[in-house]
């Protein structure tokens, strides 16, 4: 009995090792201590950072909390989303117009937070759109989509929407060089003349201080290659950007492999300070496009779209001293600036090296024209004169890097999947652990800024496999959170992610939840067809279109009798919440509606189109349980045969007996 | 075999118990009473609980203030209370002022939450309406003009 009891518990250990041996990077084996309670937050209590997370190919935006990392909300931008109306409704339809008519889907990368002085503002958060190029601008008090502006010139917009340190500009690179557009189309030429047609541009759109509002300040014409990230100089390196750029190959065909000719490609420096000083001089050729500029006013409550016909284009070849490129190896995916402006860090994603390019260095080879010749007219700068120093053997595929502010660099390695801590100035490897699985980019909170909040950093990983339960061949994608504050990192949480998630950025919860708008107030409401009040609701025939001025309060809609529309007529429900609470918006959905429901915050007035596709009454209803009467806010629409003599009638409260 | 699982489960069955202690049992304590506090004077007199403590009521009506009222009454109020007695959602307005305290009246109004956890009164009404009274936002200077027009509609001149 004993033999056998220490035979078996030998094999049970041998197989445990046998398990566990061949996956060291076990969830059990990586966390140690006390992860939980670090975590931990308990009910009623607030999480410590807002974490903003790109939903990728879902188009829109989630909020975390962190550290529990906690789902706060999903933040419609680029997509249409029934759960709100938002891309159906009437008024937020012009949100999603372009110069290709309505795109109600994209695919979001980069949030980044709006800054003041180099340091996050908690007032604005921007995004990408890479398939129809957009930059949307969220507004951080009501956490809605308020402005997206539409980047001709530009194919694939994954070089953006990085800013500068007072949100002068924010900037979009195009990732695809292309014929560049004229008017309505771009030109109809052969591919294999990609050399010769193909070109690049980066566009610096102006946001302006107060309002927001963006606007393309300017595009600069560039060579013919893939641009990829970028960050935005600070302190003495204030006034220059940089972009990370692959494919100096010019390759367009099966660029996997003919991307990847040559040991090195570019970050290119632009002087925008410069640029600035072309345009005041008149320097820039204003050019022939179409864009959108769309706008959401938050007192109508309702998106205007305007499209703009022409874009100002200055050309590096003709205007010196704006853009220089600076060899870096191995296709560049990252290109980031440390929070003292010093340093820019490149990442090689096919590279074994970390490459630190040194701000001051840069500028002695300018002033002393130390070219390696020129990339179609663009001086290319002596690799040694630029650089600072190499990170030797850091891991494999390094991706991205964001700063502690304490004088230390964290950079992702996607083909290694890990995180590798280092110091900036010695170039020395420090730390570093496995993350799940194939990371893209990280984040510390305000690690892009001059003022990084280094308690945290969060890996956004490609590949999630084993890491929850399954959920079919798809599963959702993960995050996983690290204490920084030690000198080692350490695996504190796990959490599931909306979409796929690229880039994210994070700020302390207090510098967004003490200007967290909680209602819209009804009194400034002036969108054209709101009622504001019970007495001011009616319905109105004009041609072939019927009104329904409605509104909603706990735990009715007036009116709620709605007779006389005839087929063929299309239905406007402009419905008002006449709610002033926080938290109680009212939904409005209607059988049949080919659309969407609508959900209408406290004070908002929003308009749901509805055609009725046959004869009958309709019911219509509260989707957002509302009260312990909520089953009861209905009411309902009699459609009669078109011709037919039933009068238009509306009412809310009358039972009298049918004539 | 069948020992050690039985072993084993006993093993785990007292780890888990271990460090449970029976903690005594309080020693009984001696609740003094106090003195009324002013939130119950409020309430003993009917003025219910909030911000408004005291409203003087002017003859004849401030018929700015009456305006006023009538315009936030459309707004945020007409969807649930009518002019007459009827109780729809709400409580019909007529006759209000006659039976409620003015300042019952505007702490409702303006400090419903507290009022529907603690006034006696608005939680009989409460259990009538079976619908919490939204909070509005109205101000209280806002109020006391909706207590002006309330004034008028029970015929005040």
């Amino acid at each position: 009995m004993k033999q056998w009891l220490i035979g078996s518990l030998i094999f049970v250990a041998i197989l445990a090792f046998a398990i566990n041996g061949c996956k060291p990077q076990n969830m059990a084996t990586a966390v140690t201590g006390d992860a939980a309670s670090k975590v931990y937050v308990a009910p009623g209590k607030y999480d410590e950072f807002y974490n903003f997370v790109s939903g990728g190919f879902s188009g829109q935006m989630a909020v975390y909390g962190l550290p529990s990392g906690r789902l706060l909300k999903v933040l419609p931008v680029f997509s249409v989303n029934p759960e709100s109306g938002y891309g159906y409704s009437e008024e937020s339809k012009p949100m999603l117009n372009t110069s290709h008519g309505f795109v109600p889907w994209d695919d979001l990368h980069h949030p980044e937070l709006s800054q003041t002085n180099g340091e996050v503002d908690g007032r604005w958060i921007f995004g990408n759109a890479n398939n129809t190029p957009r930059i949307a601008r969220l507004d951080l008090k009501s956490f809605k989509t308020a402005e997206i502006i539409e980047i001709p010139n530009s194919s694939g917009n994954h070089s953006s929407p990085f800013i500068t340190e007072n949100t002068e500009y924010v900037i979009a690179g195009t990732r695809f060089s292309y014929p560049m557009d004229n008017k309505e189309s771009n030109p109809d030429v052969s591919i294999d003349t990609y050399k010769d047609n193909f070109r690049g541009t980066v566009s610096f759109v102006g946001v302006e201080k107060e309002t927001g509002h963006m606007d393309i300040a300017f595009q600069i014409l560039l060579p013919g290659v893939n641009f990829d990230l970028s960050h935005s100089g600070k302190g003495p390196s204030s006034g220059w950007f940089f972009f990370s750029c692959y494919n100096t190959e010019q390759a367009y065909t099966l660029l996997e492999v003919n991307a990847s000719q040559k040991d090195k490609d570019f970050i290119m420096a632009v002087n925008w300070k410069k640029a600035e000083e072309y345009v005041k001089q008149g320097k820039g050729k204003k050019q022939k496009v179409r864009y959108a500029v769309n706008r959401f006013d938050e007192h109508t409550h309702t998106a205007t779209s305007t499209i703009k016909e022409e874009v100002l284009v200055l050309d590096p070849k003709e205007l010196a001293d704006m853009v220089y490129f600076i060899p870096c190896p191995k296709s560049p995916h990252g290109c980031d600036v440390d929070p003292t402006g010093q340093y820019i860090i490149g990442s090689g994603k096919l590279a074994a090296t970390i490459p630190v390019f040194s701000f001051a260095k840069l500028q002695t080879a300018i002033q002393a024209k130390d070219f390696d010749g020129d990339f179609d007219g663009i001086p290319v700068v002596k690799y040694e004169s630029a650089l600072y120093g190499e990170v030797k053997k850091p891991g494999l595929g390094p991706l991205h890097t964001e700063f502690d502010g304490k004088g230390n660099a964290y950079t992702s390695f996607f083909v290694s999947s890990e995180i590798v801590k280092w110091n900036i100035e010695k170039l020395e490897v420090l730390d570093r652990v496995p993350t799940y699985y194939s990371i893209g980019h990280l984040c510390v909170p305000g690690g892009d800024s001059q003022k990084p909040f280094g308690k945290y950093v969060i890996a956004y990983n490609k590949i999630t496999k084993d890491r929850y339960l399954p959920t079919g061949p798809e599963l959702t994608q993960s995050a996983q959170l690290y204490d920084i504050t030690g000198d080692k990192m350490q695996l504190l949480l796990d959490f599931p992610t909306i979409g796929e998630p690229h880039y994210a950025q994070a700020c302390p919860a207090d510098l967004i939840a003490k200007n967290s708008l909680k209602i819209f107030k009804i009194e400034e409401n002036t969108h054209p067809r709101a009622a504001k009040g019970e007495g001011q609701a009616k319905v109105e025939r004009n041609g072939n279109d019927v009104h329904v001025y409605m509104t909603s309060i706990r735990s009715h809609f007036a009116p709620d009798n709605i007779e006389g529309v005839k087929l063929g007529d299309n239905v406007y429900f402009h419905v008002t919440n006449l709610e002033q609470d926080w938290d109680v918006p009212h939904g409005f959905a209607v059988k049949g509606a080919n659309n969407a429901e609508l959900l209408i915050m406290p004070g908002e007035t929003q308009t749901l189109k509805w055609t009725p596709d046959r004869v009958g009454v309709f019911p219509f209803y509260c989707t957002d349980f509302c009260s312990a009467l909520h089953q009861e806010m209905q009411g309902y629409l009699r459609v009669s045969p078109a011709g037919s003599k039933v009068e238009l009638k509306y009412s809310m409260g009358k039972t009298e007996k049918p004539e | 075999m069948k020992k050690i699982a039985i072993f084993l489960s006993l093993v785990i069955f007292l780890a888990a118990c271990g460090g449970g202690q029976m903690t005594p049992p309080n020693q009984p304590t001696t609740i003094k009473k106090t003195s009324s506090s002013p939130e119950d004077d409020m309430l003993a007199q009917g003025k219910g609980i909030g911000e408004v403590k005291s409203v003087e009521l002017g003859t004849p009506l401030d018929q700015a203030r009456v305006g006023r009222g009538k315009s936030i009454y459309d707004m945020k109020c007409s969807a649930c209370h009518k002019l007459t007695a009827e109780r729809v959602v709400g409580p019909g307005w007529l006759g209000l002022t006659k039976t409620r305290k003015p300042e019952w009246i505007m702490n409702m109004i303006t400090n419903v939450e507290v009022m529907l956890e603690k006034d006696p009164e608005a939680q009989k009404l409460l259990e009538l309406c079976l619908t919490r009274m939204p909070n509005q936002n109205v101000s209280i200077g806002d109020a006391r003009d909706v207590l002006e027009f309330m004034r008028q509609v029970d015929g005040e001149k």
